[in-house]
């Protein structure tokens, strides 16, 4: 293929790419005074690129630039997925940004670049590609992390993502090049091909750095020290998006590199994603009772919940393929919608940010107590909301595969969890009301909010079918 | 499986009619200002009692003129696509499910009157749980898909849970050195216990969906008519199957050992509350036994049938003697659930005709007299405002219409011939005694204690003169109360002194159900 043709079917990425650039001329030359419609230009962009997605050339499958990006349906799927997320995130933070003054143009441009990182890591199927896609994913979150540079918190966020993150690099770079050390090859179907004669214990030394640092993106245990303290630190809106966007990516590379580059040694692999995900879910189940911080349990959430999706990672099937990106993407509306709820938590002295605060919400604020509720039995997993067919398909995927163990700590794990959001919800019911919150949150807050409960609520009859359509054709794509 | 189809998406409509009042609700709360509370408190009420009774009316529509009782398999069945890959929406009933169809119809509309005047705060989200509860039972009865059906069956965990956890009763306890509310702990126990089950229950339902993709040319499924017709399940996999669903069942049941939470869950819950927890979600266990333990893990039922017998002769033995210790009224007939419960899971799992329409007879039976105990406890309760049955002494002289309804409904408890209760106990015994004559002896020790217990509440409560000053102003039940109690009186006395044509509409299913379960035994046996 030409240079143009592969560029041709890159179209999303240097889309977002030239748009982030001509955004951030923009901005610096008008000295940031429109940041407000830097914002919504970002959103713009964001939108623009889903176009190019289901349309044209690029919408067609293909593997280009020496088969380092492929623009297959799971990367399709994907994509849309995080551009999505994104452009949602980006909705959230608009009026908590200009509360706090921090409303500054770079944010819209950070998300972006991160954004464009997300959409490389979802199409890379080569170590180099990979890797580039993380790093441009991770130094933007970092900055974005401390985008709050007057907060001590904040900074140090920022710095503790970083001093790990660089660390986690370290890992995966190694792993990359063990793997490539071991197989002479940089493209995963190249690995595959390799790994089936290679020198299997380097090969697999390679494997287990490569999952430590992909379990450290995604904040799987035991590499998940850092997210409670960057979820606490960074501001609200920011931690709505790590939640959200940057974990669908990690994981959707994760599965990929699982399944393209190492099919043949599943049995190697397996074993040591089965062993991060039931860590996870127990860490995240069990740490989360003590805490008072909504954002460090909705941390802690997260922890267990990337647990649940890599069962359908270590199932390494197409079902399972399918089922964590079914799993993510719910999971991504639920946690969008929980942060919604949680900026709503602001009174006039700052915001809200214990548990304690939400107490009796039910009868000072009912409506913004129903969200919490549906919020918090959808991520425990309770039907009819869409959390549990998040969790049911993964489940389908692990015992299909035949890994009963997993499933049954999975179910464990769920009904321990149980408990904390169980005590949220009680709080907000039965408690004595703590004091009113402010009433003005942000009309796309609210809108967010809202209709992210709706789709838990309706989920069941809407969202669940499509996603299990789509998803499925994606996974689908991986296996041929 | 025969399954005779409806033009008319009947059940779906009677499940999902509450929703219309959930809505109507919320519209009217949304539009009201802030110092209208009172109007709206009194709309919805209005809303959830029509809801309810339009839910009834319907229920009973569809049981006279579109379902025939003399049919096996399914009918009114509904089908459309929903998750795809073999999981799809459908409903039907059969004759083990349309009566608890129409008994969670029939109850609900009671249990609103009930709140009507004794719920003062947040009346509209507590309309809207209630609605919201009546649909997750109805369709748990309704759903005739494994994934539907759990759906459903966990689904009636949320309302459940807000509704003890909000309205339940005052008082604290020290738990894990920090000071709780009762209702606090209540919610949570029962919360945790049910979901822990459930979600076993969940791991094996998957693992059932699997296996029947291995066996069906048509791939897998979660379809019940087709899993009961069409799957076998192999032996060795029926023991953890079982094991699985009975982890879930036991604890709805509640069967001993896993009861503990039913106690605290009534004590705590508002009257109404817990009259449907007795009447309605108890009964849930026992259907998910009939419809999918018994005949579709034939070989594990009749392997582990020792071991429900034993559990529940414990339950109706020692629970009788638990319920005799009591001192508060709603713990005595909590008590009394969990021993009567334990007639039902004797009969089911003696695997004979008797046994099993006598199991679902006592469940629809228990449903009226129970709900009508725990209603008789709130008519004291509204104006005492204490359910310790030392509180009380002496009502016959102040309360005697009170006094005649509590006797009925003790003595239909006791299982008194000519009442409800009677023809359940009897018919699960006759069954039990079939296939184990020492279950059914000590059975039958229990039907003696609960005339002990049962006694000596009535006593205690309404014999005697009355030596405490509060109870000199008390009056009697109103009009209202007196209308509750007497509608069940006549469903208790109806189905006690006819309960042939009740028996008829379980049969059908039941032979099914059991001529599945013969035919597994007997191909194993040659």
């Amino acid at each position: 293929m030409t240079l143009l043709e592969n560029v041709s079917f890159a179209v999303p990425e240097i889309f977002i790419a030239i748009a982030t650039m001509g955004l951030l001329m923009f901005g610096v030359f008008t000295n940031g005074k429109y940041a407000r419609e830097l914002n919504w230009g970002a959103i713009a962009v964001l939108l623009l690129a889903l176009y190019p997605l289901f349309f044209g050339t690029a919408s067609q499958p293909a593997s280009i630039f020496n088969n380092a990006f492929s623009t297959d349906g799971f990367a399709k799927f994907s994509k849309a997925v995080i551009y999505i997320g994104a452009i949602f995130s980006i909705l959230l933070s608009g009026h908590f940004m200009e509360r706090e003054k921090i409303n500054r143009f770079e944010y819209p441009i950070l998300i972006l670049t991160s954004v464009l990182g997300m959409s490389l890591m979802v199409s890379s199927t080569d170590l180099i590609s990979l890797y580039l896609g993380i790093e441009l994913q991770s130094l933007s979150l970092y900055i974005l992390a401390s985008f709050n540079r007057d907060s001590r918190r904040s900074t140090e966020a920022g710095l503790k993502y970083f001093v790990l993150g660089a660390l986690s690099s370290c890992l995966l770079l190694y792993g990359a090049s063990l793997v490539y050390g071991f197989t002479g090859a940089t493209t995963f179907p190249a690995i595959a091909e390799a790994g089936l004669t290679a020198n299997t214990a380097g090969l697999i030394l390679g494997l287990v750095f490569l999952i430590s640092g992909l379990a450290f993106k995604v904040s799987a245990a035991p590499f998940h020290m850092w997210t409670p303290d960057v979820y606490e630190g960074s501001p609200t809106p920011v931690t709505a998006f790590f939640a959200a966007a940057p974990k669908f990516a990690g994981m959707a590379l994760f599965a990929r590199l699982m399944v393209e580059a190492f099919p043949g040694i599943i049995d190697q692999w397996q074993p040591v994603v089965i062993m991060i995900s039931i860590l996870s879910m127990a860490i995240g189940a069990f740490s989360a009772i003590a805490q008072t911080n909504i954002k460090r349990l909705m941390a802690y959430s997260s922890i267990g919940h990337m647990g649940y999706a890599l069962m359908g990672v270590a199932a390494g099937t197409e079902q399972g393929i399918s089922s964590v990106l079914i799993y993510m993407s719910i999971y991504m509306i639920m946690t969008l919608g929980t942060f919604g709820c949680i900026l709503a938590m602001r009174r006039p002295e700052g915001m809200a940010e214990n548990i304690s605060d939400l107490a009796g919400l039910s009868r000072t604020q009912p409506g913004l107590a129903v969200m919490f509720t549906v919020f918090f039995f959808s991520l425990m997993g309770i039907p009819p909301l869409a959390g549990f067919f998040a969790k049911f398909y993964v489940f389908i995927a692990a015992i299909d595969a035949g890994l009963y163990p997993l499933a049954i700590a999975g179910a464990l794990a769920s009904a321990v969890a149980a408990y904390y959001y169980l005590s949220v919800i009680i709080k907000i019911w039965v408690s004595e009301p703590a004091p009113e919150f402010e009433r003005q949150v942000g009309q796309s807050v609210k809108g967010i909010a809202v209709a992210a409960s709706v789709l838990m609520v309706v989920g069941i009859f809407t969202i669940v079918p499509v996603l299990n359509t789509y998803a499925s054709a994606a996974a689908e794509t991986l296996f041929r | 499986m025969t399954e005779t189809a409806s033009v008319i998406p009947w059940l779906s409509f009677l499940t999902f009619s509450p929703l219309i009042g959930v809505l109507l609700i919320i519209l009217r709360r949304a539009m009201s200002r802030e110092d209208e509370r009172e109007a709206v408190d009194l709309a919805a009420k209005r809303v959830a009692l029509l809801t309810t009774s339009l839910a009834f009316i319907v229920s009973l529509v569809v049981y006279f003129f579109e379902y025939d009782t003399s049919l096996e398999g399914f009918q009114l069945v509904e089908s459309a696509a929903w998750i795809g890959s073999g999981i799809g929406y459908k409903m039907g009933v059969d004759g083990a499910s349309i009566l608890f169809v129409l008994l969670t119809t029939f109850i609900m509309p009671i249990c609103i009157i009930a709140s009507w005047n004794s719920i003062n705060k947040r009346v509209s989200d507590y309309m809207i749980a209630f609605l919201i509860l009546e649909t997750m039972m109805i369709g748990v009865f309704c759903a005739l898909d494994l994934v539907l059906f759990y759906v459903f069956f966990e689904g009636s965990l949320i309302p459940m849970c807000i509704i003890i956890g909000v309205w339940g009763s005052e008082g604290e306890r020290t738990f894990m050195g920090r000071i709780i509310k009762n209702r606090v702990y209540a919610s949570f126990k029962f919360f945790l216990y049910t979901l822990l089950g459930s979600l076993l229950m969940l791991v094996a339902l998957i693992w059932m969906y699997l296996f029947s993709g291995s066996v069906l040319p048509d791939g897998p499924t979660t379809d019940i008519p087709t899993l009961l017709s069409a799957v076998d399940f192999p032996g060795g996999a029926q023991t953890w199957l079982w094991l699985a669903f009975f982890a879930s069942f036991a604890v709805k049941m509640p069967m001993w050992p896993v009861h503990t939470w039913l106690p605290d869950a009534h004590v705590q819950a508002p009257t109404a509350g817990s009259v449907v927890l007795a009447a309605i979600l108890l009964k849930m266990g026992g259907y998910g036994f009939i419809r999918f333990s018994l005949p579709m893990f034939p070989i594990a039922s009749d392997f582990f049938a020792p071991l429900v017998f034993a559990l529940s002769v414990i339950a109706i033995i020692y629970t009788s003697l638990v319920a005799f210790a009591q001192e508060d009224m709603k713990k005595l007939i909590a008590y009394s659930s969990v021993a009567h419960m334990g007639f039902v899971t004797m009969g089911i799992f003696s695997g004979t005709e008797e046994g099993v329409e006598g199991a679902l007879f006592q469940m629809l039976s228990h449903g009226f007299i129970s709900g009508a105990l725990f209603l008789c406890v709130g008519v004291v309760y509204d104006r005492m405002h204490t359910r310790e049955i030392a509180a009380y002494g002496g009502l016959v002289q102040r309360m005697p219409f009170y006094a005649f309804f509590f006797m009925f409904f003790t003595m239909g408890n006791v299982g008194l011939p000519g009442i409800s209760g009677f023809v359940g106990e009897m018919l699960t015994m006759v069954g039990v005694y079939k296939v184990s004559t020492w279950t059914a002896a000590l059975a039958a020790v229990g039907l003696i204690l609960s005339a002990a217990y049962g006694l000596r509440l009535y006593r205690e409560v309404i014999f005697g003169t009355i030596t405490r000053e509060p109870l000199q102003a008390i009056t009697d039940v109103n009009r209202k109360e007196a209308a509750m109690l007497l509608v069940l009186m006549i469903a208790a006395l109806y189905l006690g002194l006819n309960p042939t044509p009740t028996l008829d509409v379980f049969s059908p299913a039941v032979d099914t159900v059991l001529n599945r379960y013969d035919a597994a035994l007997t191909a194993v046996a040659n």
